[in-house]
């Protein structure tokens, strides 16, 4: 049966992560991964004359990259499922119009990244695609200006923010060919626990991708030690600590092999990095250009990838709500090709 | 077996609790500090620009406030369109935040902002987005602060 315990999927057919695309900003280039990143603009705008107009300028590049590297056009994709921070998703709708491929529209703030590519290889694995394309971006300052102040308002940051990493990642899943394999999906709950500010990220989606984590390992009957990386999105440095605590408390020591994107992705001395970085750029261009070239130099074998979203909007923020919290995983193995 | 994140009031309360220990408190002490050095020195550098106006420029002691002030609101604005008062508030906080220049970026980073929404609706609509709410409890707190006094005059 290709579900298991409550809440994973697991893929018969193991569809292939057959190629993938990441493009970053200028701070995320200069970061400690940004050697592994296909692509780095240097220009925040793009050649744009709007920051949003620039996300979605990341976005449809790094579905670009993804297909050109196997040499297939938009046309051969049977389904994009996208999605990002923005209201109403513009970003990955916008893209999709230029890319022209039949598109699913998501939002799963952050998590994002895991959920498209979960989708994406169920949909693969069930015989509807043969090519199924999963891509998600974010912009420091779209997410600025949407979830808190004007870029250049002199407003001081607390050290427990997060910075949106301004990138895409897009990941190209298909049925036969060479490259690392999809062989589950835990799809996650929403969780919160009560973290009301929007400067606690981290602190508020931990406990969501502990809930993921855990019930992935109870759905499979694995261990931690199956996996030589389990990584969550975009917890940062507080997060981290937090989830690392909480799944200790449930017995699970996970040590050198829990790791987070957010962490990666930038040196803590570079300038207004505070906890780590955040978006769904973070997890999908860390996933899709770090981890993935990783796995192909054979120094992974199975990873566990844990995108975490919160999913709040200003306006329930404005209304004093805490913020719901969601964290979707997925299993890419190494393929025996590759 | 795990048992999985229970989300109830009490695992709430514990969590919340849990979560306290690790985030790191704001360093209140350093942040007063620099707030005061740096909110200080601007304050002292306007005290500069209106002796400058008095001195050269025949100001009286009341008159120089209006062209001091526009010259700190100028300075202030051209520094948010650099990109640099953003980084000064981030180690001063309250500190560049006092009321002109502080006042002036939070107008300019809205306008800014807001530009590629067209003047109307962008710059005109979002200006006062930040600086707003500065505007209207200012002039609540100055009517009530002004009807306290009459009724004190009264007495």
């Amino acid at each position: 049966m290709p579900r298991i315990g409550k809440q994973t999927w697991e893929f018969p057919s193991r569809p292939v992560l057959l190629s993938a695309g990441s493009i970053v900003g200028p701070k995320e280039g200069e970061g400690p991964l940004g050697q592994d990143f296909d692509a780095v603009e240097e220009d925040m705008y793009f050649g744009q004359d709007s920051w949003e107009k620039a996300e979605r300028r990341f976005f449809e590049q790094a579905c670009e990259i993804a297909l050109k590297k196997v040499g297939l056009s938009g046309e051969e994709v049977n389904v994009l499922y996208g999605g990002d921070l923005l209201n109403q998703i513009i970003s990955a709708n916008f893209a999709a119009r230029t890319l022209a491929i039949p598109f699913v529209g998501l939002f799963g703030a952050c998590s994002t990244s895991m959920e498209g590519l979960a989708l994406a290889a169920l949909t693969v694995d069930a015989g509807y695609a043969d090519y199924a394309l999963a891509a998600t971006s974010s912009h420091h300052a779209t997410a600025e200006r949407q979830f808190r102040y004007p870029t250049e308002y002199g407003g001081q940051k607390p050290p427990s923010s997060q910075c949106t990493v301004t990138g895409s990642g897009a990941a190209l899943v298909a049925k036969t060919g060479s490259g690392p394999r999809i062989t589950h999906a835990t799809i996650g709950k929403v969780v919160d626990l009560g973290i009301t500010s929007p400067f606690e990220m981290g602190p508020a989606m931990a406990p969501a991708a502990v809930d993921t984590i855990l019930r992935h390992f109870e759905d499979t009957g694995r261990t931690p030690e199956e996996y030589d990386l389990i990584v969550t999105g975009d917890l940062a440095s507080i997060g981290h600590k937090i989830a690392v605590e909480m799944l200790e408390d449930q017995g699970y020591y996970l040590g050198d092999r829990f790791k987070d994107c957010g962490i990666l992705i930038y040196d803590p001395d570079q300038e207004e990095v505070f906890a780590g970085g955040s978006g769904c750029a973070c997890c999908a261009t860390v996933t899709y250009g770090h981890l993935l070239k990783r796995m192909l130099r054979g120094e992974l074998d199975r990873i566990l990838v844990c995108a975490t979203g919160a999913l709040l909007s200003p306006l329930s923020n404005q209304q004093g709500e805490s913020i719901p919290c969601v964290a979707h995983a997925v299993v890419i193995e190494r393929g025996e090709e590759s | 077996m795990a048992t999985m994140v229970k989300q109830g009031v009490k695992a709430k309360a514990e969590f919340k609790k849990m979560a306290r220990r690790h985030v790191p408190k704001r360093p209140v002490a350093a942040n007063v500090i620099k707030a005061f050095l740096v909110g200080g020195a601007i304050c002292l550098f306007g005290q500069f620009l209106n002796q400058i106006f008095i001195t050269y420029f025949g100001f009286t002691q009341k008159s120089a406030g209006n062209p001091t002030v526009a010259v700190l609101i100028f300075l202030a604005t051209l520094l948010t369109g650099l990109g640099v008062y953003d980084r000064l508030g981030q180690w001063a906080g309250a500190g560049s935040a006092v009321p002109v220049t502080g006042f002036a970026n939070a107008m300019a980073a809205a306008a800014i902002e807001h530009r590629s929404e067209g003047f109307v609706l962008g710059v005109g609509g979002q200006m006062f987005k930040v600086a707003g709410p500065v505007i209207v409890y200012g002039t609540v707190a100055a009517f009530v602060v002004a009807l306290i006094s009459q009724l004190l005059k009264l007495l």
